[in-house]
């Protein structure tokens, strides 16, 4: 063959293969995104369309709407009619799924900006001091941050009993904001800071805390945002904390109470549902070359 | 001469007490809630209640070891990760690979993998219920084809379900790392070696994946800590109490905060570590060595 030939057909090989990988991805990325857009519009169905659907799956769907139950279960992609009413209902007429919403976030915000701050001074630290302590401490917080909650709860549980903060908000956020995740990331990127500019700054008779907030703050910025998302998606989807260290069902977060919605309400949930993922979901669409960033930073453990 | 040296000295202790000073309000934080009661948990394992404090040993590893439920809950576990974990390092290892190539829509494909991590999973386990249930969607369909129903919440098919949520869920992260380690492979090694005449499946094996060896080790421990958080679909589904198969350690621990058992709950938060800590351990001492091969 001459070679003007072969080199079609691998051009050829090569448009096949990737018609066949791309259809692929098109097939799972058509499963992934269902779960999320199906709740989404499940949200926009009136009561009764819920209840037609899904009567025998929320089994006791509430009195009146019973009369609508169909025999067989139907998952639909779009509403037959789309309606506002759910979301009316629990903006308007329940105000208890907004106290929970709130719960989330008075449990979750003030954990994202301490986790931070705190974060930051420990990192310029582990970042510009160096010795044995120090390689000892950061191990620690590697080993510490690799620990399930099945072992970091026991011992947040004790101090929250002595201290007598347990079923207060505080037995959340206190642990919250001492979690060693934004330190391990934050050091690693501070790591990278050319030692030359620090030097530079001393040269010009800076002390630390100008060189922290003038040259290492400044210049974590992007990462810092990657990190405080990173940190909310956490405490945000929460369930494990709360259930131990948060007893009071009237403080729970909406991750935890969502579930105990009765089945009479499950229209309602459904608009619940949608109202607390579209701000992590909002927040992904806007920035998510920063999550990347951050999830890429926090691979590796050694640093 | 000597004095600018006891100078300099000096002057780099200050230094250090100044770096000190920015670790301590984290480190004192994470003294208090973590590490130091971690040691009473270790004193509380080994005493045979908090109001006598009398040493007995490892009498409640023992009582835990005897404990039916509590054999059924790691058992469950175990076996979950060891089922979840390995696909969960594979599957996006490949979607990586796959999604460096360039492909139209490449992108937005990366974006609808990624997504799930930012979703709740209390706001899918709706949709989730709608699925799986015994009359729900998937059912609904298998019937078309004569297939009889299956209960995926009381039997074995719960494992499946469970596995699939998971993965949906993980995927992202772990694509994303398995990306940020393959882009960071030099180009010229991979060009050198497809030029020698390696196929892209022996270059895959002899170059990259030794280079990214530390990247599937870490996405090993991710996973593996992650998959304990499969008591969130777990009990946003079933609560408190599900099959006997879907009692998880989490389930354990929960209801033993409940009855406020404090030494099984210590010897059970104990044991994890261990285990954790010998898993890890062991991951890293692989990665030293094949890391050592490499250079």
């Amino acid at each position: 063959m001459k070679p003007k030939t072969i080199k079609k057909l691998h051009e050829v090989r090569r448009k096949i293969a990737t018609a066949i990988i791309f259809a692929f991805f098109f097939g799972i990325c058509t499963v992934f995104v269902m779960p999320t857009v199906l709740t989404f519009t499940n949200s926009l169905m009136s009561k009764s369309e819920i209840a037609a659907n899904y009567g025998q799956i929320f089994s006791s769907v509430a009195g009146d709407a019973k009369t609508y139950v169909a025999g067989e279960t139907n998952l639909k992609l779009i509403p037959d009619m789309i309606s506002f009413s759910q979301y009316e209902n629990v903006l308007l007429k329940n105000p208890q799924y907004l106290f929970k919403f709130w719960n989330s976030v008075i449990l979750t915000v003030p954990i994202v900006i301490f986790q931070i701050i705190v974060a930051l001074f420990a990192a310029y630290g582990f970042a510009r001091f160096s010795g044995k302590l120090r390689s000892i401490i950061f191990f620690s917080y590697v080993i510490l941050m690799l620990m399930p909650y099945q072992v970091t709860l026991v011992p947040n549980y004790l101090v929250s009993n002595w201290l007598g903060i347990l079923d207060t908000r505080l037995a959340i956020i206190l642990p919250g904001i001492f979690s060693p995740f934004a330190v391990f990331i934050l050091t690693k990127f501070m790591r990278r800071i050319p030692p030359a500019m620090i030097e530079a700054a001393k040269l010009d008779g800076a002390g630390e805390l100008q060189i922290f907030t003038r040259i290492c703050v400044p210049m974590s910025k992007s990462i810092i945002y990657s990190v405080a998302i990173l940190i909310f998606i956490d405490y945000w989807n929460m369930v494990e904390q709360p259930l131990v260290l948060l007893s009071n069902a009237d403080m729970q977060p909406l991750s935890v109470f969502l579930s105990q919605i009765n089945a009479g309400d499950a229209a309602l949930a459904f608009a619940v549902a949608t109202i607390y993922m579209v701000i992590p979901l909002l927040i992904f669409l806007y920035s998510e070359d920063y999550i990347i960033e951050g999830v890429s930073y926090s691979g590796g453990v050694k640093g | 001469m000597t004095k600018k040296k006891v100078k300099k000295g000096r002057r780099e202790r200050l230094d250090r007490a100044k770096t000190c000073g920015f670790i301590a309000p984290s480190f004192i934080g994470a003294a208090v809630f973590y590490i130091l009661p971690f040691f009473v948990v270790g004193y509380y394992a080994v005493i045979d209640n908090i109001i006598s404090r009398e040493f007995v040993g490892v009498q409640n590893f023992v009582n835990l070891f005897n404990n039916s439920i509590f054999r059924m809950a790691a058992k469950n576990t175990a076996l979950f990760s060891a089922i979840a974990v390995p696909l969960a390092v594979i599957i996006p290892l490949l979607f990586a690979i796959l999604l460096m190539r360039k492909m139209p829509c490449g992108s937005v494909f990366k974006t609808i993998l990624i997504s799930p991590l930012m979703v709740p999973t209390a706001s899918v386990v709706l949709i989730w219920e709608v699925l799986f249930h015994y009359e729900g969607t998937i059912n609904n369909f298998l019937l078309h084809f004569g297939i009889d129903r299956i209960d995926f919440f009381k039997s074995d098919w719960c494992l499946l379900v469970i596995v699939c949520l998971f993965l949906w869920k993980n995927i992202g992260y772990n694509m994303i790392l398995f990306m940020a380690a393959l882009a960071n492979i030099p180009k010229d090694i991979t060009e050198a070696c497809m030029l020698d005449g390696a196929g892209p499946v022996r270059v895959f094996f002899k170059i990259k994946l030794p280079y990214i060896f530390s990247s599937v080790l870490f996405v090993t421990i991710l996973s593996l800590i992650n998959s304990f958080k499969i008591f969130r679909e777990v009990y946003l589904m079933t609560g408190d109490y599900p099959y006997e198969k879907l009692y998880t350690l989490q389930h354990f621990m929960n209801n033993t905060f409940k009855s406020l058992d404090y030494q099984k709950l210590s010897a059970a938060a104990i044991i994890l570590c261990a285990v954790m800590i010998v898993i890890i351990g062991i991951l890293f001492i692989i990665d030293d060595k094949v890391g050592r091969d490499i250079e």
